[in-house]
């Protein structure tokens, strides 16, 4: 390990010797992997896409052309002459400030989805392991139980009695992602609390929960920031999928699935671009989250090649 | 074996009383009678609707029907909506079809996954590797969802070979779309997940013994890498199967099949209770058992593993 040496010593030519830490190892060899790299900066295009993509749009996204109404086949077709640059959709809205929208909306349900794995999944995890015994027992009983209840249907269930809305999404999404995160958490652990520094955390009197916060999930960090950034895409397939079927957003918001689901409903009148667009945006962004964790799990887990 | 078994049991009826139970409770906080939507119903009929689905009597005691009625009866209720129609018949009608895709699906999955996957790590860092990382990795991005409107814009709209949606009695051209569009996504996973676990299997001491003694490679990958190379994949079955099941809704969707998938879409979108309880409740149960079996296999094959 090399030593930080702020001056160069004297009488020494040495150049000094620069520490690094090791996230910045971990960004090292991440930047080293090209693919995760490229698809680091497309879902940076993608999320400014989402966040400014409106201003850019002709017309917002609830309004609907009605001079073009009827006539999206022959006149809606992409066009940058009108400024409808995806054409219009069935009914008549501009396609590319509903792509905006969904992407928006999608992005939001894979991001509140992984954050709730990442607070409750952590912190459920890291004091079960850290507790053990039977609380430890009786805790990963429940996490094996919630498990094994097929969660789409009681998804779809909750959305069909609670109303369907954004934030019952978010919830439902919320209560499936922790799941996989605890246990995983849980692992690491079990092999970090017999640790020397844990030990003497235990011996000068810290806390048990000052322990956790402080001691064990920082370190479970790499981990974790890996397996969320997996989680994401999974948690974008879900809610796509539940809105694919009509029981997700609803209009006039919209999602990558709605918007597939819509596309998929009108392709066989040759208004193949409504579906294609929704498509791309929603394999070019999955694609790049997966390269990204895997690009981000060899950065910051050496050991597991 | 048997301490395992009775355990794993154990756990298994637990979860499937929960699952009831959420339901249950779920639709108990719907606002409104599961009727309200017929408008102008006199309170007096209101009332008789009620009694006549047994809606009068506390929660707990409906529980209890409804769970009886099924062990002792084979009886998942009635419709609220389609009236004079019971779940069994509508899982009657819809169940087999949803049955032959489902299962043609998940062998195809687990067949081609694992083959390409032995493939790829056999011939580790070839063209063919790199071939079948790539199809694998495409392949995880296109859920059902996705894959069945690019089938039917391919196959059917552009090229025009295969019909775009229907049964018929479950012809050969009727099934190759749905299958394709529910294994897809599966058979990357089982693949990816062989390659991995047949690497590591191939670079082990006891590989390394059978080929110093001049087996040939095939012999070696058959007899000797396989078994411990497929662990990981059996318990990956589970959630294919949880997730191949969850998928026969889109399917049915896109594909108009008439699997026991679209009758859950209608339920869910009119609010029929009645049926969305008995459908939950049945595929809830096979995903249980399912998951159940899975793992008593993986126990029985595996005597390292013990809980």
């Amino acid at each position: 390990m090399a030593l930080a040496l702020g001056r160069k010593p004297i009488g020494l030519d040495i150049a000094p010797v620069a520490g690094r830490s090791l996230w910045q190892d971990a960004r090292t060899r991440f930047l080293r992997n090209r693919a995760a790299t490229a698809s680091l900066v497309v879902l940076v295009l993608v999320g400014l896409f989402a966040a400014f993509g409106q201003f850019l749009a002709a017309s917002p996204p609830d309004y609907v052309d009605f001079g073009l109404l009827g006539q999206v086949k022959e006149q809606g077709a992409p066009s940058l002459t009108n400024g409808h640059w995806f054409g219009l959709d069935e009914q008549a809205r501009d396609l590319y400030a509903r792509v905006v929208q969904g992407t928006r909306i999608s992005l939001m349900v894979g991001i509140v989805g992984a954050l709730v794995a990442v607070v409750v999944g952590t912190l459920y995890g890291a004091t079960s392991g850290y507790v053990g015994g039977r609380v430890d027992n009786v805790m990963m009983r429940i996490v094996d139980i919630l498990k094994s209840i097929p969660y789409m249907f009681v998804l779809i269930l909750l959305l069909m009695v609670f109303g369907r809305s954004i934030f019952m999404l978010f919830l439902g999404i919320g209560m499936i992602s922790w799941l996989d995160m605890a246990r995983i958490a849980r692992g690491q652990t079990l092999s970090l609390k017999n640790k020397e520094f844990v030990e003497a955390a235990v011996a000068t009197g810290v806390k048990p929960l000052t322990i956790i916060l402080r001691h064990i999930v920082p370190n479970l960090l790499g981990v974790v920031v890996v397996y969320a950034t997996i989680l994401v895409p999974e948690m974008i397939i879900y809610e796509s999928f539940v809105s694919f079927l009509g029981l997700g957003v609803q209009e006039p918001n919209t999602s990558w699935g709605a918007l597939i689901s819509d596309g998929t409903g009108t392709m066989q009148y040759g208004t193949i671009w409504q579906l294609l667009f929704p498509l791309f945006f929603f394999v070019v962004t999955l694609f790049a989250f997966f390269f990204v964790g895997d690009g981000l799990r060899d950065a910051l887990d050496p050991k597991d090649r | 074996m048997l301490n395992y078994t009775l355990r794993r049991i154990a756990i298994a009826i637990p979860t499937l009383l929960i699952l009831v139970a959420i339901t249950f409770l779920l639709m108990e906080a719907a606002p409104g009678s599961p009727f309200a939507t017929e408008r102008g119903v006199p309170a007096a009929v209101l009332a008789n609707l009620e009694a006549k689905y047994g809606l009068d009597r506390p929660l707990i005691q409906r529980m209890g029907i409804y769970i009886w009625n099924i062990v002792a009866h084979g009886d998942f209720g009635e419709s609220y909506r389609l009236k004079d129609r019971t779940v069994n018949d509508l899982i009657a009608q819809g169940f087999p079809v949803t049955l032959v895709y489902g299962g043609i699906a998940f062998v195809v999955a687990v067949v081609v996954g694992v083959s390409l996957g032995v493939t790829a790590a056999v011939r580790q860092n070839t063209r063919l590797d790199y071939a079948a990382v790539g199809i694998t990795i495409g392949a995880q991005v296109l859920p059902n969802f996705v894959m069945g409107p690019i089938l039917i814009l391919v196959f059917t709209l552009w090229l025009g070979w295969l019909p775009g949606g229907g049964w018929q009695g479950g012809q050969w051209q009727y099934i190759i779309m749905p299958v394709i569009a529910l294994s897809t996504s599966y058979m990357a996973s089982i693949a990816r997940i062989t390659r991995a676990s047949m690497l590591e299997t191939l670079n082990s001491n006891f590989i390394r013994t059978a080929r110093a003694k001049g087996l040939p490679m095939r012999r070696v990958v058959m007899y000797h890498a396989l078994k411990p190379a497929l662990m990981p994949v059996l318990s990956y079955l589970g959630p294919a199967f949880v997730g191949m099941i969850t998928g026969s809704v889109v399917v049915d969707l896109i594909f108009s099949t008439g699997g026991i998938g679209l009758f859950f879409v209608n339920a869910a979108l009119a609010r029929d209770y009645g049926l969305m309880l008995g459908l939950t409740v049945l595929l809830g149960a096979l995903t249980v058992v399912f998951n159940l079996v899975v793992d008593l296999l993986y126990a029985w094959i595996d005597p390292r593993i013990r809980y």
